[in-house]
């Protein structure tokens, strides 16, 4: 009896060793990380690493086009982006001194708009928005999402990690609840994935449609039969974050094609 | 709005088996969904599908409401001479989409 005291207590203080290792609860450690790619079944893995059949790249060329196109008297993206922009969506969602705010993908490619091009905003999840901003984060694919927190950047983080941990909904869930203590376990017929976003926008079987990772996260949010909240929102922003500095080291998969 | 993706060998051998892809954005909408508000989704949906070569026709296919957006078609072709393959989309309404590329033979 006195034995398996001891035995308990010593299971105890190590769990509590690793969590002072790693503080941060919510986040996967590095080795245990896994893109969503690895909790697909084998067909739907062959429709994303094939360049032809994976149906997102309809939407890499339209980008494409919009990039080196322009449709007035503005300059078109290629303009001014010569060599591409291989590299810079690994580095999103950042912060912008400038401008004093917390800028993903999309934010960053609609200020380029407004200030260089003379143009009004693309609305959030418009195809055209979509189509640019997978075929700019298509060029940093195979590259580790690369994000480093800065101080300014860290009340944002702070913001996105709350809002990962806060049960919500009807069915009071947390984010982490299932990507975090529960992935690779079966939620009905689909196996739970890390919740990482190295792939978006992304085609979903689900919409038949390029998507961005707000979208998936008001999906998610309707999932648990909470409100979801608008595109665009800065609580979204700053879960898009946090969920990149969770997906450090993974590599963008940019279009990826998920269930 | 529509973009069409075709993968066509640009040369081949005399008789040779090639395989053709031609992938297409389409919402193929079934017309059995509804909406938020339980209205029906009018169905949209590509009905006809043909792919000739020169005039001749190579291939054709019919379309029907369980097909998935985005319809990607891959099939098989003996090549027997070169020439230019027309690809061509037709929907419920009879609008066409379509789209060529060439093929060597030697």
């Amino acid at each position: 009896m006195m034995r398996w005291v001891f035995a308990s207590g010593l299971v105890f203080v190590a769990g509590c060793m690793s969590e002072a290792d790693n503080p941060d609860s919510a986040i996967i450690a590095k080795e245990d990380l896994q893109s969503g790619f690895s909790f697909l079944t084998a067909e739907t893995q062959r429709l994303q690493t094939d360049e032809f059949e994976n149906p997102a790249y309809l939407w890499v060329d339209r980008g494409a086009d919009l990039f080196t196109h322009s449709t007035d008297a503005s300059p078109a993206c290629a303009s001014c982006h010569k060599d591409g922009l291989v590299g810079v969506a690994a580095q999103y969602p950042k912060f912008h001194e400038s401008s004093g705010e917390l800028l993903n993908l999309e934010g960053r490619i609609n200020q380029c708009r407004t200030e260089h091009q003379g143009q009004a905003p693309w609305a959030y999840e418009s195809d055209e928005l979509l189509s640019i901003t997978a075929y700019v984060a298509e060029q940093s694919k195979g590259m580790p999402i690369d994000i480093e927190v800065s101080e300014a950047m860290q009340p944002y983080v702070d913001k996105g990690r709350d809002y990962f941990l806060t049960r919500r909904g009807q069915f009071n869930l947390s984010c982490q609840q299932c990507h975090t203590e529960n992935w690779g376990t079966q939620l009905r017929g689909d196996t739970i994935s890390q919740g990482h976003g190295n792939g978006f926008p992304a085609y979903r079987l689900e919409w038949q449609l390029i998507g961005s990772l707000q979208r998936r996260l008001r999906d998610c949010d309707t999932g648990v039969r909470a409100e979801p909240l608008p595109y665009g929102d800065p609580t979204y922003l700053a879960v898009e974050l946090y969920l990149a500095t969770r997906a450090n080291g993974l590599e963008i998969e940019t279009p990826a094609v998920r269930r | 709005m529509t973009g069409i993706r075709l993968s066509v060998p640009e040369t081949a051998a005399r008789g040779e088996v090639v395989e053709i892809k031609a992938l297409l954005r389409h919402p193929m909408e079934s017309g059995f969904r509804r909406g938020s508000r339980g209205e029906v989704i009018p169905r949209d949906i590509i009905t006809r599908f043909e792919c000739d070569l020169d005039g001749t026709l190579v291939f054709a296919s019919d379309f029907h409401p369980a097909i998935a957006a985005n319809p990607l078609i891959t099939f098989h072709m003996r090549a027997t001479e070169s020439g230019v393959l027309t690809f061509r989309w037709t929907d419920q309404n009879g609008e066409v989409w379509s789209d060529t590329a060439s093929i060597a033979v030697t």
